[in-house]
């Protein structure tokens, strides 16, 4: 293709400053994190002598061992289960169809562009009838249910082309419905299911509504969640806000830096089915 | 993410007709008889879908359903409450605050729709001609960070980006522009479009990202033979990248609506809903009702206020941007 040299430096520009843009916010926190903490800097300023200090004092302030291991529960109390009965929704909904699949699949997928907020206030008292207010379960149960329709609309979408002749077979062979979901569906549906755990791994973590209506105690809480909780608590010490703020965010950053191939594509995917 | 609404819920790949069995177990001894088929019992079907249908309708449908019903009481979330019909709706149209809040909420689709959708048109069809290099795979991941990072975290970020003496005003006292410094995020007629911003900042890299996978998939071929017909960049635009794109970009505006009516995270980081009322929103004035008011059916009329207009902005978009050609 002939392309205009111009055109092709105007591409690396233009791409070139967006990723500034994009980093900027970063670079100010981090520069801000080493100053002095308790003063009130300017946005962009390498401070003379740099505070690394207040990284291990942010750590402490913000409890981010404590942190840690409270997103990591709530995850793992969200993401397998959200997968294992999404999967088999979307195995029957759109591989088995039977008898009024179609009518199912149109009642969840009501729910896709369902604003959290629109549920959060009846959500928190039935979650309070159920005794289970500040409890991780108090986010962990809502957050399966308000996953499902996108997690069912996802896995379906995955189903619906799988040949039915592979079931067939199968069926011959003498497999019942739960081994032909089991031994032969799950299988392939790997790639499918392996994006959709990333996605909610990721809405899992990043959750703050649900964290801050339903746990008073920020160490019950997602990552977003405690971030909100921190700010309330430090928002007038800046640097030590935004050491918290890095803090905060590493284990996202961290986990994204090694998956990323496989985040980008799922978000983008996540996007166009949704 | 209504897509599927209007989408036909028909199966395309029903009729799919040449067998593809090489992943099979062996099947060669026997020839079916019948064709045992998918004919599942009807109970079968439904015990997979039940644990899904169990979660969603405890802890969706129901509550949603509640959210109706709070909506015509008065209750302050504790003692008794009172029927009072459609009076938290006709609150919610006539309180000038509560109004303002909806107003605010389209106010912030021209920064978190039409700046993030026209910038990243504008973007991706100028970085299509280096879409596969080395500098384009880098950027996919830079231009990603705000989607991996939480809203609360870019709120904070941009809170100080945007204060007194943060990188926006630096930048502006460099470049001369003293005199329009300020506490953006503090003053009264900035603090909206600030907010803007932030959601700009957020939406701006997925919705270039999206659009850019679109093109891509486009022939270059199409691009030669308007080169070749002497049309410019500006021509090949209009004619060949804005029809090809209008799946992706119906995807991009409708998340990107969503996330601008449904604001909440955001907003109560940087400003919590002020200075005064100036960048109050349908969410976090439900936040606030419900829990701080506690006035519980003004809160759910607004929140069922705020689902309709969801929906009613969502789906005429699903409908016009819908791939007519399936």
């Amino acid at each position: 293709m002939i392309v205009a040299r111009r055109e092709i430096w105007t591409a690396r520009t233009l791409l070139v400053l967006l990723m500034a843009i994009t980093v900027l916010p970063f670079v100010s926190l981090f520069t801000t994190a080493l100053h002095q903490s308790g003063t009130y800097p300017l946005g962009l300023d390498w401070p003379s002598e740099p505070h690394w200090g207040n990284f291990a004092d942010a750590f402490r302030a913000a409890h981010m061992g404590e942190l840690l291991k409270s997103s990591l529960l709530i995850v793992a109390g969200v993401v397998p289960a959200s997968l294992l009965i999404a999967t088999m929704a979307g195995f029957a909904i759109g591989h088995l169809r039977m008898t009024g699949s179609r009518l199912l699949f149109l009642v969840f997928v009501i729910g896709l562009t369902l604003p959290f907020e629109g549920v959060v206030t009846p959500l928190y008292y039935q979650v309070r009838e159920l005794g289970l207010l500040n409890t991780r379960w108090a986010i962990i149960l809502p957050l399966i249910g308000l996953f499902m329709p996108f997690s069912v609309f996802w896995m379906r979408a995955h189903f619906v082309n799988m040949p039915d002749e592979l079931s067939e077979a199968a069926r011959v062979d003498g497999a019942n419905t739960w081994q032909l979901f089991w031994r032969i569906h799950v299988p392939l549906a790997t790639p499918a299911i392996s994006s959709l755990a990333i996605l909610l791994f990721l809405w899992t973590w990043n959750q703050f509504l649900l964290a801050i209506v339903l746990v008073d105690d920020p160490t019950k809480r997602t990552m977003a969640g405690a971030l909100g909780a921190f700010q309330g608590q430090w928002g007038t010490d800046i640097p030590l806000l935004c050491a918290g703020s890095l803090l905060i965010l590493t284990p996202t950053l961290v986990v994204f830096l090694i998956f990323q191939r496989r985040f980008v594509s799922a978000l983008l995917q996540g996007s166009l089915k949704g | 993410m209504a897509r599927a609404l209007l989408d036909d819920v028909i199966d395309v790949y029903e009729a799919r007709s040449e067998p593809r069995t090489e992943a099979l177990p062996p099947t060669t001894a026997r020839s079916p008889a019948r064709p045992a088929g998918l004919r599942t019992s009807f109970w079968v079907g439904w015990l997979f879908v039940a644990p899904a249908l169990l979660f969603y309708g405890l802890f969706v449908l129901r509550p949603l359903l509640y959210t109706f019903w709070y909506s015509l009481y008065r209750w302050d979330g504790i003692g008794p409450s009172t029927w009072v019909g459609l009076q938290n709706y006709s609150k919610v149209f006539t309180d000038p605050d509560l109004l303002k809040t909806i107003v605010h909420a389209f106010e912030l689709i021209a920064f978190f729709s039409a700046i993030p959708v026209l910038l990243g048109l504008a973007l991706a069809s100028t970085i299509r001609q280096i879409a596969t290099s080395r500098l384009a795979l880098a950027a996919r991941t830079v231009v990603f960070l705000p989607q991996v990072i939480p809203l609360v975290a870019a709120g904070i970020a941009w809170s100080w980006m945007l204060s007194s003496t943060g990188v926006v005003n630096q930048v502006l006292s460099h470049i001369g522009l003293d005199g329009i410094t300020r506490a953006w995020l503090g003053d009264f007629s900035t603090a909206l479009p600030a907010v803007g911003v932030i959601g700009a900042w957020v939406l701006l890299g997925l919705c270039t990202l999206l659009l850019l996978a679109g093109i891509s998939k486009i022939d270059p071929a199409l691009y030669e033979a308007a080169r070749l017909d002497g049309a410019g960049p500006f021509r090949e635009f209009v004619h060949i990248t804005m029809p090809s794109l209008r799946q992706e970009i119906g995807v991009c505006v409708t998340v990107t609506v969503i996330a601008a009516l449904a604001s909440f995270d955001i907003v109560y980081i940087s400003s919590q809903g002020g200075p005064g009322n100036a960048t109050m929103v349908p969410g976090l004035e439900i936040y606030y009702q419900a829990f701080s008011e506690r006035q519980v059916g003004v809160a759910s009329a607004l929140a069922v206020v705020l689902m309709v207009l969801v929906l009613a902005c969502v789906l005429p978009i699903q409908w016009l941007t819908r791939d007519r050609d399936r």
